[in-house]
């Protein structure tokens, strides 16, 4: 990833998911990042419905609220998307993110609609600015962009400014959006 | 208009366009909803009439220039905005902010959330015919805009919450200006609940409407008075406390009742709560302190040193040229909003603008249950039902 990543203390919470899906299963745990005190467990993205559904199910974890879903482009490092899922345990009050990463060939990822309902919009919003699909989604739809606009504004190749082209300054225009 | 056949063509149903020039929908949301007489079979939001590109005009800025932006999703809520978005680059930087700053800031979003609760209260009351609660709760707000204008020079837009700290010292006289509104305060909500909590008018257009299940709610993830409504007391300011706020004495106000009304009594207990904080974050606030963290580089010098040392100097230039870079790495931090909870999510590739910025909007999320709660009622509680999701469209399209 060329990423640096900083370590810090790890608290106890997070090994109580951590070996709670490890002793699930060996592979729904690729790698565990701990930075200022947050946890993101990545998981392989063919695991990640089974594993969303082991965390809001699972009696040591109840991961019962699905706070945030969202998407990070590093383009052009690949795989370049990292889709974060935010997770909030009301009755343990506590939080965990998941990971999963896609490559930009292939952005096709399980939907996670029939474990929280909530994912519903979260979903729809990613896909909408970002292009990633939701395989199993109820009704993926653009939400916020018009339906027959082009491109997935969200992603790092998309300009800041648009394509739109400024006739007197165009080549300008271009020119500074995509540095 | 166009009319639909259903399935078994013993019945026909309606399809009627609300909004987005509906002023019930506080802003600029499309429902489409599909009617049998009066009964609502089916409703389709229709979103996006307010997108601004918000998160990707952030990834374009530096740190401190993206605190402008996050102060016009949420209209209503800005100072919270600039807070969740300040908390989340401190956790990337790893910056502990000074306790004065931290109350001051406290202080501030109650504030917000009071009159946000009323700019709620008032247009939620003239939706329901009530008009003469809008007028009074907007006479109040007047005196918390005053207070925002006295802290940071502007009424609305004010992004007086930066990193590291708050953007000025309070100023001359804020404590009798507080304590004054204060006094006033419990009165003027003991008036709104005289003209609304007996009403039969009132009673009879919210109570029972809207129902949601606190397992729906949760499903569907709800968060803020709404789900409180539903029995669930999931505030992050207790849950998850931030700013100090785990050293503060307030109640989570709860109903169990889950409809329009419950919201409504959710909503105005919260006001009497934020009284109290209020009341408290002044008291612990100092005369005298720092409003701001240290750390050359990121928090701008006093203006004193910068003009008497020479380091202090190029690290203004440096600041408000550069900017500043974090490690790379993301942080996601919630704080409550009057409306939910209010996340912000920032990821770090090491270099002076963020790789990303993704706010978390209540609004948006909450909006999601509306279907939910409107099938199947009657179309005159559509709009009590929009109302008592509180949104704003500012912050649902971003």
């Amino acid at each position: 990833m060329g990423l640096e990543i900083v370590t810090e203390s790890s608290s106890q919470n997070a090994n109580v998911v951590v070996e709670c899906l490890r002793s699930w299963s060996q592979q729904a745990v690729a790698e565990v990042i701990e930075f200022r005190g947050e946890t993101t467990v990545v998981v392989p993205r063919d695991l990640l419905r089974a594993v969303a559904e082991r965390c809001r199910a699972d009696a040591k974890l109840q991961f019962n609220l699905l706070t945030d879903a969202t998407c990070v482009d590093r383009y052009p490092v690949e795989p370049r998307f990292e889709l974060n899922y935010h997770l909030v345990s009301i009755p343990r009050r506590d939080k965990v993110r998941l990971q999963v990463r896609l490559s930009g060939q292939d952005p096709v990822v399980d939907s996670l609609v029939p474990v929280w309902p909530g994912a519903n919009w979260l979903e729809r919003e990613i896909f909408d600015l970002f292009g990633i699909r939701f395989s199993g989604h109820p009704d993926l739809r653009r939400i916020l962009l018009p339906e027959d606009w082009e491109g997935y504004p969200l992603r790092r190749d998309y300009p800041v400014e648009g394509f739109r082209d400024v006739p007197s300054t165009g080549e300008l225009f271009k020119k500074s959006s995509m540095l | 208009m166009t009319t639909v056949e259903t399935v078994t063509g013993a019945a026909k149903t309606m399809v009627l366009n609300m909004g987005p020039q509906h002023p019930s929908t506080h802003g600029v949301l499309r429902i489409l909803l599909e009617l049998d007489g009066e009964t609502v079979v089916k409703a389709v939001p229709d979103l996006g009439y307010l997108h601004t590109g918000i998160e990707k005009s952030c990834e374009d800025k530096t740190y401190s220039q993206v605190i402008t932006l996050t102060d016009r999703m949420d209209y209503l809520n800005p100072l919270g905005n600039n807070l969740v978005y300040c908390l989340a680059v401190e956790k990337l930087l790893g910056l502990e902010v000074p306790k004065r700053a931290q109350y001051i800031r406290v202080m501030m979003v109650e504030l917000q959330r009071i009159s946000s609760h009323l700019v709620w209260l008032g247009t939620h009351a003239i939706d329901l015919g009530a008009m003469s609660v809008f007028l009074y709760c907007f006479r109040e707000r007047e005196e918390i805009l005053n207070i925002f204008e006295m802290f940071a020079g502007q009424r609305m837009m004010t992004s007086y919450i930066r990193i590291g700290g708050v953007a000025l010292d309070p100023p001359a006289g804020w404590r009798q200006a507080v304590d004054k509104f204060l006094r006033m305060m419990p009165s003027r909500v003991d008036e709104y609940e005289t003209l609304l909590t007996q009403n039969p008018i009132w009673i009879g257009r919210t109570k029972g409407v809207g129902y949601i299940s606190p397992e729906d709610a949760i499903a569907l993830s709800m968060t803020g008075p709404t789900l409180r409504a539903a029995g669930v007391a999931y505030d992050n300011r207790k849950v998850f406390p931030y700013s100090s706020y785990g050293e503060f004495k307030f109640e989570v106000p709860t109903r169990t009742e889950s409809d329009c009304y419950a919201r409504y009594l959710v909503r105005v207990a919260e006001i009497r709560e934020s009284l109290k904080i209020v009341r408290q974050a002044m008291e612990r606030i100092l005369d005298e302190g720092p409003i701001k963290a240290e750390a050359p580089g990121i928090i701008p010098p006093q203006r004193e040193k910068m003009k008497t040392e020479m380091e202090a100097l190029i690290y203004h230039f440096k600041i408000f040229t550069e900017g500043f870079s974090p490690k790379p790495g993301d942080a996601f931090v919630s704080v409550e909003s009057p409306r939910g909870e209010l996340g912000c999510f920032v990821a770090s590739d090491g270099s002076p603008k963020p790789l990303r910025v993704h706010f978390r909007s209540p609004s948006f999320i909450n909006l999601q249950a509306l279907p939910k709660l409107i099938e199947g009622q009657l179309i005159a509680d559509v709009i009590a039902c929009i109302g008592t999701i509180d949104i704003v469209l500012g912050e649902v399209d971003r």
